[in-house]
């Protein structure tokens, strides 16, 4: 196990390199900062051009982007990161700041759905072919099918607009549409942040319970077919231990993989429900500095998403060899 | 209890199947189905999935006699209305069943066009990922080796990032790639979205069609035709491909839904064909649904969300009918 881990480890430096590259690569391209620095600063002498392209590696040709890579590469990794090419400021404040929001609602959209939708999958699994289990996997595949900015334009107009004029005294069905705080808040408030996240999580929550629904109740009709499962009956356990016992616990399995994976990808943010809501994640984040063609902003937003991924999924194998002592390292 | 309900579920191969005793009225029949037949016997009891074809093929054809059944021109605004109102922003009515947008365009009229362009660039992104999906999944399954591993190393790079992300990022960088604006055209066209869309689209399919054929190229019949003296390629095409053609056409129609919806959220925030070039999508009117939410326009909001949600739905639900169908081990209605 600890050499399987560490054999992991140090291959995710090679991938992270190789990816960091690309993606260097495919962002330089894309987003050409020296004409976003034009952009943000008009009246730039040639002098101060040329400083800029000195300072932040940005030379041209193959081998400059190896260069530029490596230069960019090694202020990275000593905490000497360029200032955003809009504003000119730090970078890193306003990453944790959205990091953390994004971590929130995503975690929590995703921890709702992992709960509520293994509740529904097993309650669907335990009667294949009933009515329930249609209903249920109906309205999973209607869930699915939803795309996140319908749900989000719709719940905005109808708990945001339309309550307040047709029930202005229910404030309790008014909600606001964007942001995290009202407008001139200070410090934390929890209320308030509730009421600001409520939307936005059950955009990302019907997506997610919808997802996890379908997983568990595959997963746990897989197990239910299975022959050590008849086994396990005819020993004359009851029911519903073997349904705990034996079914749950297999079946749980493949799950534990998937929230981990998804896990991972929630510190990308949730790019099309933080922009309709604008709540200040990672997905606002990206979208902004992807607008300015932010250059200094858009690497290190990349490296944090791949990182979280590459050591998510290792947790998620890990994980597997662990709850399965069949799996060996 | 996995026997009894294969008898008329699931299809194990062997000309016994029709004569099960207890099998239901339609499987008495006393000749044995092709595994086709009984593909389609069990997509047809399926009954959400019957539902939505119908529905989708209705929409289809509604869509492509779009000069018929839309009453306006996509651009075209309303200029005549009852008692002389203004036509911007006019509440559903007889004149505009759906109500008509800021510069007085029917609602209704733009939406079928809307759709027709959506499922077409859809249907294209789609067919161009399957195609090139299935042929680099079927030569890394076949082959094996290092493209099989660079092909698989790619595929996890790109599932690395969220799916918005890879599109945007790639979607600028084609752009500033001036050698190949003759072939993908310019970023605003429409084109160059289906090409965006199919770059994309063939991962998930190269791995169905590679899983499919690294575990049907060990089979009996596989090794007798090449013990025959038969090609790789000739297994491919004629032996492995037409065994695989379900979970194909499972991901066939799951591409189609993935490639409208991305293309809707691509316009939707301002990144996918821009009207200029004729491209009234179905995602640029969900899109200009942002802007009417706070003024409390709902039509503008309620119309365009409901068919988005009802082109997804319902390939989606033909999607999962045909997956139900296809692969005997996934049972609907087990013990």
């Amino acid at each position: 196990m600890f050499r399987f881990v560490a054999r992991r480890l140090i291959w995710a430096v090679p991938t992270l390199m190789i990816v960091t590259f690309l993606v260097y690569v495919a962002i330089r391209i894309g987003t050409n900062p020296v004409a976003s620095y034009l952009r943000s600063n008009q009246r730039a002498s040639q002098a101060n051009i040329d400083e800029y392209i000195e300072s932040n590696g940005l030379y041209e040709g193959f081998g400059g982007y190896i260069k530029g890579y490596f230069k960019w590469l090694g202020g990275f990794v000593t905490g000497d990161w360029p200032n955003s090419i809009k504003g000119n400021r730090e970078v890193w404040p306003n990453l944790k700041d959205a990091l953390g929001n994004s971590v929130r609602l995503a975690g929590i959209g995703a921890a709702l759905g992992i709960i509520v939708g293994c509740t529904f999958g097993v309650f669907a699994a335990l009667r294949p072919g009933s009515l329930r289990d249609g209903t249920v996997n109906t309205t999973a595949l209607v869930m699915l099918s939803i795309p996140p900015f319908v749900s989000a334009v719709i719940l905005q107009m109808v708990f945001a607009v339309y309550t307040r004029r047709w029930w202005p005294d229910a404030t309790w069905l008014h909600f606001p549409t964007s942001g995290v705080y009202p407008p001139g808040n200070r410090g934390f408030n929890l209320s308030a942040m509730i009421e600001h996240l409520t939307l936005p999580v059950i955009v990302v929550a019907i997506q997610s319970v919808a997802v996890y629904t379908r997983y568990m109740r595959a997963s746990l009709l897989d197990v239910l077919n299975s022959d050590y499962l008849r086994t396990a009956r005819s020993k004359g356990i009851n029911e519903r231990r073997v349904l705990v016992r034996h079914a749950m616990r297999n079946a749980m399995l493949p799950i534990v993989t998937l929230a981990a994976i998804d896990f991972g990808l929630l510190f990308g943010g949730l790019i099309i429900t933080e922009n309709i809501f604008e709540y200040p994640g990672m997905g606002r984040f990206f979208l902004n500095a992807y607008g300015n063609g932010d250059f200094p902003e858009l690497m290190p937003w990349m490296v944090i998403v791949v990182l979280a991924v590459i050591m998510f999924n290792l947790l998620a194998d890990m994980s597997y060899a662990f709850l399965d002592p069949r799996i060996r390292l | 209890m996995t026997d009894v309900l294969n008898s008329t579920v699931a299809a194990p191969a062997g000309p016994e199947i029709g004569l099960v005793p207890d099998a239901d009225a339609e499987g008495l029949t006393s000749k044995s189905l092709s595994p086709r037949q009984m593909a389609m016997r069990r997509f047809l009891s399926h009954k959400p999935a019957v539902i939505a074809t119908v529905a989708l093929v209705l929409m289809v054809a509604f869509v492509l006699l779009a000069p018929l059944t839309a009453r306006y021109g996509v651009n075209e605004s309303i200029f005549r209305t009852e008692g002389g109102v203004s036509n911007r922003y006019l509440t559903p009515r007889a004149d505009a069943w759906f109500g008509t947008d800021e510069i007085g365009r029917d609602l209704y009229s733009r939406l079928i066009y809307g759709t027709r362009l959506s499922l077409a660039i859809g249907l294209a992104a789609a067919v161009i990922g399957v195609l090139i999906g299935t042929a680099v999944g079927a030569y890394a399954g076949i082959k094996g080796g290092l493209f099989d591993d660079i092909l698989m190393r790619v595929t996890d790079i790109f599932l690395a990032f969220p799916f918005l992300v890879a599109l945007l990022v790639t979607r600028n960088m084609l752009g500033e790639i001036p050698w190949l604006e003759p072939i993908v055209g310019n970023r605003t066209s429409i084109r160059f979205i289906i090409f965006l869309l199919a770059l994309f689209g063939w991962m998930g399919v190269a791995r169905v069609v590679r899983g499919q054929v690294l575990a049907l190229k060990e089979r009996e019949f596989v090794e007798a035709s090449r013990a025959l003296g038969a090609t790789n390629r000739r297994i491919v095409v004629r032996h492995l491909l037409p065994n695989s053609i379900g979970p194909i056409l499972v991901a066939l129609t799951f591409s189609v839904v993935a490639a409208v919806i991305a293309e809707s959220t691509l316009s939707f925030f301002g990144f996918g064909p821009q009207p200029g070039s004729n491209a009234t999508s179905l995602g640029l009117l969900v899109g200009s649904s942002k802007q009417n939410v706070l003024t409390g326009n709902w039509w503008m909001v309620v119309f365009p969300c409901a068919v988005l949600l009802l082109v997804a739905l319902t390939v989606n639900m033909v999607g999962d009918g045909l997956r139900d169908a296809t692969d005997p081990k996934l049972q609907r209605g087990g013990s």
